[in-house]
């Protein structure tokens, strides 16, 4: 590493934003040896360390960098679609400094050779922190239970089967069982896909326009509601991975006014898009589980602004052109997200739906907690995972200039209002936007 | 000999993907230009020129006798050059994509591609890729926006009007792109539709199709102008939508005693290819009710009227 990358950074005269504190305040921040040293009002040029260098960021927010929960990286097994080093780029250009890479590769990470290979690989390409969930079952299948014990010691930071769901319930039941033993974090699709069925987009009005097959919101609440009785027998901890419906944040509700373990997250496109959205069989928007009606879309964020949503992750899933291009039914699932996961949610802050402080929470301190991670925080020792976001300057996304190997981001000729003009992981710029 | 039609009616669009869109202006047209096909299909000679030099290509990739036959004989007495694809006899069957499939046949320039898929959506997508007008000739449980309008041209030539007639759409209305169409063409046309279906073949969110929906064929049949019936499509029913074609039938097949719940002067109509005996009896089929033969000359008329207005509107036209 240059010399240069390592020298102290002092971040002046911003608008600092630690959500670990619900702290928003003018002010200035300094990096040196890999950690946040100080986050407050007032730090001097002159008292800082010699070589400093001093970045104006007057104008600007300064918040600790964020962690994306759900992001599909293609490997091993699919670097046409996405490498851990095109990924990271794309997570540092989107202000993302620790991406937590899904299991269902192939093969899945269910193996701790697996795991060592993800983190190693990561570690010799990638700009950006890495860290693999592990599967749940072994190859994602949902018949037998992966080693949680062994994949957590090489490094796995919670257990999912990636997008697909544990239809035995009995099997998941063990596996919630087994994981309090190891303290593990249980992240779980919601999906039956026996009631998804043929399905490929929202059931309603829209999907019988098009006529296009149906997935209906109750295919997501049972899976969640099957899921919280027996966190309830288990009392380990669980995380909905992707909920997107007004009804299963109704069954949320339920369970963490019962006390229950249990958490959930939201896409950025479930909270910024519709089932609309899909106009005349865009493959594009389609995504598992599939956009909703806006009445869902606003339930939603109002589940994020009060809190009952914890996390919102980008479920960025690289997918090429051969498997978009196909009639809507046949085409493959998916969507990009890293680079788009802030600038898209502050249409939220923007339109006063969601405070910036909660919106950030959801995106770095809610996720470190969950995962256990050291960032999400400016607390001084923290490490020095920080991001510069012009929340102002309007542009319009070009799907041709994102990093993701894939370009099939829903916000093409989006037009957006803020973006990330700086990261710094581990107290070095990975990405600056010029 | 060619005598020009009376009509000079221009369909202002290139494609023809669906009725959705589609404003009455437009639909009155084609149905008026189809008029003056009936009558010339009627002759001996039955040839225009109109098409003289034009490609007209079926693509096929879902099988069908009528609906390939009535765009090939409209084609060919408007004088165009027709060549056939279906999927048994190409490369569509050796993994090509839809998008090259479009792409390859665009190089050979066509003037205009008639497409059946089995894919929602498909036939649009592909017509993003081509330089043609495009036809959609049944898109999965989307849209077959001819055989609304031969519908509509058989009804009209037989109650003198569409507007304010009771029409019941019975059967598999969650699998039939040919309810989907009927609906937006003849609520646009000012019919009151109704749909009869058991729930598990009723598309979720129908009513705001601007129909009446129940599952009571007595009750959706009473005082109906025109009773029409959809193919139980059992080649796409991948779940159990419902136990038995007996049970089925019991409920749901017309036969006198449900006819009788309609109009005396009612009318019974049917897309084709009939099940006997699973949707329909063959006393009301073969009845002196029965429009469905009708349906089946009115359909090369509306595919000639269609071609004839698209064509119009193709470049040195």
């Amino acid at each position: 590493m240059p010399l240069s990358d390592r020298r102290p950074i002092l971040l002046a005269n911003a608008r600092v934003i630690d959500p670990s504190r619900d702290l928003d305040f003018p002010g200035d921040v300094l990096l040196a040896d890999g950690v946040i040293r100080e986050a407050k009002r007032g730090i001097h040029a002159a008292g800082v360390p010699e070589g400093t260098e001093v970045i104006d960021c007057r104008g600007k927010v300064v918040a600790p960098g964020l962690i994306d929960m759900r992001a599909f990286v293609g490997e091993p097994g699919g670097g046409h679609r996405e490498t851990l080093a095109s990924a990271s780029h794309a997570a540092a250009a989107g202000g993302v400094a620790t991406i937590v890479c899904q299991p269902d590769t192939s093969p899945a990470i269910d193996d701790p050779a697996i795991v060592d290979f993800v983190l190693r690989r990561a570690r010799d390409t990638a700009i950006v922190h890495v860290h693999p969930m592990a599967a749940l079952t072994k190859g994602c299948e949902g018949k037998e239970m992966a080693e949680m014990g062994l994949l957590k010691a090489a490094g796995a930071l919670a257990f999912s089967d990636g997008s697909k769901s544990v239809v035995n319930a009995q099997v998941m039941r063990r596996v919630l069982t087994y994981a309090r033993d190891f303290d593990a974090l249980i992240v779980h699709h919601t999906e039956d896909p026996n009631l998804v069925g043929e399905g490929v987009m929202n059931e309603g009005e829209f999907a019988a326009r098009l006529g296009l097959a149906g997935v209906p919101r109750a295919a997501e609440s049972i899976m969640l509601q099957r899921d919280i009785r027996l966190v309830g027998l288990t009392d380990s901890r669980y995380h909905a991975a992707s909920i997107t419906c007004a009804e299963s944040l109704a069954v949320l509700r339920q369970a963490k006014d019962a006390g229950l373990p249990v958490t959930a997250a939201a896409s950025v496109n479930h909270l910024t898009l519709n089932e609309n959205d899909i106009g005349s069989y865009r493959t594009f928007f389609k995504v598992f589980p599939p956009l909703r009606a806006e009445a869902d879309r606003a339930a939603l964020v109002e589940a994020l602004a009060a809190g009952l949503i914890d996390v919102v992750m980008s479920d960025h899933n690289p997918q090429d052109v051969e498997v978009k291009r196909l009639p809507f039914a046949e085409a493959a699932a998916g969507a990009i997200g890293l680079e788009t996961m802030l600038p898209a949610a502050l249409r939220l802050v923007h339109n006063g739906e969601v405070g910036l402080v909660t919106l950030l929470k959801a995106m770095a301190t809610r996720p470190a907690e969950l995962l256990g991670l050291p960032g999400g925080t400016l607390r001084p020792g923290a490490p020095a995972d920080v991001i510069l976001v012009d929340l102002d300057v309007p542009w319009v996304l070009d799907a041709t200039e994102l990093k993701s190997k894939c370009k099939n981001t829903p916000f093409d000729d989006a037009r957006l209002q803020g973006r990330v003009v700086r990261t710094i992981v581990a107290g070095r710029t990975v990405y600056e936007y010029v | 000999m060619n005598i020009a039609p009376k009509s000079s009616f221009v369909l202002s669009r290139r494609h023809l993907l669906g009725i959705e869109g589609l404003s009455i202006d437009d639909i009155v047209g084609l149905l008026d230009l189809a008029e003056e096909f009936v009558e010339l299909n009627r002759q001996i000679e039955k040839k225009r020129t109109s098409l003289r030099g034009r490609t007209l290509i079926n693509l096929f990739f879902e099988v069908s006798t009528r609906t390939q036959a009535s765009f090939e004989l409209a084609g060919k007495r408007l004088g165009a050059d027709v060549m056939n694809m279906s999927t048994g006899s190409s490369s569509m069957r050796k993994g090509e994509t839809l998008i090259d499939t479009a792409v390859t046949l665009n190089a050979m320039r066509p003037d205009i591609i008639v497409v059946r898929h089995h894919a929602s959506g498909a036939v649009e997508l592909l017509a993003q890729k081509v330089d043609c007008s495009v036809i959609n000739a049944g898109d999965g449980a989307h849209e077959h926006p001819t055989q609304a309008l031969l519908d509509a041209l058989t009804i009209r030539r037989n109650k003198g009007g569409v507007e304010g007639l009771v029409i019941a759409i019975c059967g598999d209305i969650l699998h039939s792109r040919v309810a989907r169409s009927n609906i937006i063409l003849l609520t646009t046309l000012g019919a009151r539709v109704r749909v009869v279906a058991p729930s598990t073949l009723m598309p979720s969110g129908v009513e705001r199709f601007g129909v009446e929906a129940t599952g009571d064929m007595r009750q959706g049949l009473r005082d109906a102008d025109i009773v029409m019936m959809l193919r139980l499509q059992r080649e796409r029913m991948n779940g159990s939508f419902v136990p038995s074609l007996q049970e089925y039938f019991h409920y749901f097949g017309l036969d006198q005693s449900k006819l009788s719940y309609a109009k005396p002067d009612a009318l019974v109509m049917h897309p084709g290819p009939m099940n006997r005996g699973v949707e329909i009896d063959s006393d009301v089929a073969d009845g002196a009710h029965s429009l469905i033969r009708e349906q089946v000359e009115m359909g090369v008329a509306v595919r000639m009227a269609v071609l004839e207005a698209l064509s119009r509107n193709l470049p040195n036209a």
